[in-house]
Order: C-alpha cells, then structure tokens, then sequence
C-alpha cells in the first residue's frame, strides 16, 4: 500500500491536471461555439450552389468540361484533413485509420499523393514516407475562403494537366456536437447528380452562353465544396477536444475521490497504529512497575 | 400600381444576407445590368462587380439593415443569379450592405490599386489591379446609398 505521502502528492498532481483539462474544455467550446457558427452559415451556399450545379448539369447535353472528365486511375491525391494539435479524443486517428484503409481499398495499384491539412496528419505520413506533395498546416486557427480557393486551385491543376486522375478527400463531417463521422468523398473529377425531382424545374434562359456559365461555376463549386469541408473539420475538431476534455476532467474527479478515499483510510490506519502502539508500551511499562 | 411579391434569397459564402420578398431586384449581370418582376422565366446569369437594389423588401428573418420599404442597395463582386418558378436567389462572393461598407478601407483600396496601375512595371499583374480598382469603386458608389438616402 502506497505511503501517505505518496497519495497526497497524487492527488494533487491529479487536481493540477484537472485543473488544465477544464480549462481547454471551455476554450474549445469557446472555439466550437464560433465553428458551429461559421458551418452553419456556410451551408446554405454550399448547398445552393449544389443544387444549380446539377440544374445546370441535366440541362447540358455535353457536359464538357476538363474536370468532369473521367480517366483511368493510374495516381490519385487525396486531402487528408485533420486538425493541429492534439488532445482531441480519436478525431485524427480516425481520419488516419480511414485514409490507409481508403488507400488499401480503392488504390492500391495507384501511385498514392497526399496534401495534409493539419500538422498531425501531416506527422504521421511524413514517418511512414508516405509522398506528400502538399502541406497546410495551422490554417484552421485563422480559417479564410482564400484557403480553399488556393487548395481547389492547386488539385485542378494536377487534374487537368493529368498528374493525378482522382482527387479524393477525407475529413471529419460535422454531424452536431456530440456526433461527427469520418467521410470519404470524391472531389474530382466532379460527378453532377440528376436534380431531386424537382418537377418544377423547366429550361433555362441563359445570360451569357450556357458554356461560359459552366466554365465559371465548376470550379467555383470546387471552391465552395472545399470551403465547406474545411469548415466541416474545424467544428467537428472543436466538438471533439470538447468532448474529449469533458471526459478527462470527469476521469480526474473520479481519481480525486478514489484517491481521497485511499488517503482517508491510510491516515486512519496510521492513526490506529500510533494508538496501538501507545497503548501497548503504556501496558508494557505498568507491568514492568506491576 | 399593387405589384406582385416574390421570393427572394441573397447567400454569401459566409452568410445568408437577404431572405424574404420583394417586387424588383435589379443586378448587373455580365451582358447588362438587369431586374426581375414576379413571373419572370427560368434564368440563369453571371453578376459582375455591381450593385443589387432591393425594392420593397420584406425580410422573412429581419435584418436590422433593412427596414420600412426603401430601396435596399448591396455590393457585390461578381456571383450567379438563378430565376426559378418559386424564386430567385443569388449566389454572391462578396456582399455588403450599403450601411456596412467600409468606406475609408475602400478608399485606400481604390488609391493603391490606382498607383499600382500608374507605374506600371512587369511584376505587377495588371489584370489583379484593375479587378481591386472595380470592386473599390463599386463599394464607394454604392456606400453613398447608406444611410437610407436611396
């Protein structure tokens, strides 16, 4: 059984601990609050956007467009998004896990690329030498639409001056706060949907050429699908460390007492020794008078 | 004259900026500035760096910028406007109020942009400058509408 001083020093290397795990919990759920925001109010563009893509999409014959293009995958990009720092509960492993998997799956005759958003992800490929063309690292801190437009800018030129035949992403999807699920999605080539049954929907007029409105808004989509994603990642990181903080602070409480109730009893035990060990030397001395 | 309402929705990549109805929405689409009235056929155009006049706007969710039934103006630099059966919308990449435009940022921005273009040497990329010069025009012509002086 540990000394008593030994479980005091615990304790209060518990408490200190706890201590920063609260802390870090209520700046992520600062940070979540501010992320939740930024994705709610992203959605609505993303989502439009979306839809008039694939308005667009049913209403040309020949949807030609070099990012529409499909080719057979000889190498392919994937952008693994994870977050910058750690002490976040299983949020990059996740994402880690689900892009070795995706590889083995879907790639494993293909050259493989990757550009990391994030330090860890970034950590972790560089070890096993996996080839990195690209790396963004701490840009969820300060997140801006130039971001995204760089990051769309930079795979469309691999795509179209055929480095990579795909371009895959893989992110943590922001579901709520206590809920996000890794997704892999396909970015390129650009694969538009049939509109949902939208019955209402009739031929357009177009103001220019239905051509030159295509040429403009593929790539803004890719824009915006990005932009989302990443937005996507950062509420869900926050959401994450939130989570995982909350639990730490809670496993330290119950430490704490656990801890408190071993101490309690070894200063009893103590306690009872000191006791026995008066009683037994004054009965000792009476009998030696006695 | 009573005229007819319809739905409109304005979206900028980091916010909503107008949801409600209204009679008329004039934008400057890229062959020529245009309105729309209720019933207008399916249409679909390119928005360069412009304004957007609301008439009589009635916002679903109030926005504290638009109020009573003035003209509401916006700037915009460039987007995509969609005219459906049931509505417009807008996809805008950069929008301002008339009442929230930075007008001293968007001074300095026109005046950088112009010195940039007057001397101009190889690096700079022309193009670039004339697009800054464009939307910081736009800002300050559109700024005179604050205040609700349209």
């Amino acid at each position: 059984m540990a000394t008593l001083r030994e479980i005091r020093r615990r304790i209060s290397s518990v408490t200190n601990i706890q201590q920063i795990t609260n802390a870090m919990r209520m700046v992520a759920a600062a940070r979540f609050r501010r992320a939740q925001e930024a994705i709610l109010a992203a959605r609505p563009y993303a989502y439009k956007f979306d839809i008039l893509l694939r308005h667009l999409a049913s209403q040309m014959e020949m949807q030609k467009h070099p990012l529409l293009e499909t080719r057979e995958i000889k190498s392919v990009c994937i952008i693994v998004v994870t977050s910058d720092r750690g002490l976040c509960g299983s949020f990059n492993n996740n994402v880690i896990r689900r892009t070795i998997s995706h590889i083995e799956d879907s790639y494993s005759d293909a050259e493989v690329n990757l550009i990391c958003v994030g330090r860890k992800g970034r950590d972790y490929f560089v070890l096993r030498h996996y080839n990195i063309i690209a790396e963004h690292i701490n840009i969820m801190r300060h997140l801006d639409y130039q971001h995204a437009v760089g990051i769309a800018a930079h795979i469309t030129t691999l795509y179209t001056e055929k480095i990579v035949d795909h371009v895959d992403v893989v992110y943590n999807n922001f579901r709520s706060a206590i809920l996000q699920e890794v997704l892999a999605e396909q970015l390129l080539p650009i694969t538009p949907q049939e509109p949902e049954g939208d019955a209402l929907f009739t031929e357009y007029l177009y103001e220019p050429t239905s051509e030159e409105i295509w040429k403009m808004i593929v790539p803004k989509h890719l824009d915006t699908q990005i932009w989302r994603i990443l937005l996507d990642s950062n509420a869900a990181e926050q959401a994450a460390r939130m989570t995982a903080m909350e639990n730490a602070t809670n496993n330290a409480e119950e430490l704490i007492k656990e801890l408190t109730l071993e101490r309690n009893r070894a200063r009893q035990t103590m306690i009872t020794r000191e006791i026995s060990e008066i009683v037994g030397g004054a009965e000792a001395l009476a009998e030696a008078r006695g | 004259m009573f005229e007819k309402r319809f739905n409109l929705e304005v979206i900028a990549p980091q916010q909503v900026m107008y949801e409600g109805e209204v009679t008329t929405v004039r934008a400057p689409g890229v062959v020529a500035p245009f309105a729309v009235l209720a019933g207008h056929t399916p249409f679909l155009s390119l928005l360069e760096v412009g304004e957007i006049i609301l008439r009589d706007p009635s916002p679903s969710t109030p926005l504290p910028e638009v109020e009573g039934s003035k003209p509401q103006y916006m700037a915009i630099s460039g987007g995509i406007l969609e005219v459906l059966r049931t509505g417009v919308t807008i996809l805008v990449e950069t929008a301002e109020w008339a009442d929230e435009i930075d007008v001293s940022r968007a001074q300095s921005a026109k005046e950088r942009a112009q010195q940039r273009l007057a001397r101009q040497t190889p690096e700079i990329d022309v193009q670039r400058a004339e697009a800054a010069l464009a939307r910081a025009l736009n800002r300050l012509r559109v700024a005179q509408h604050a205040g609700g002086f349209g």
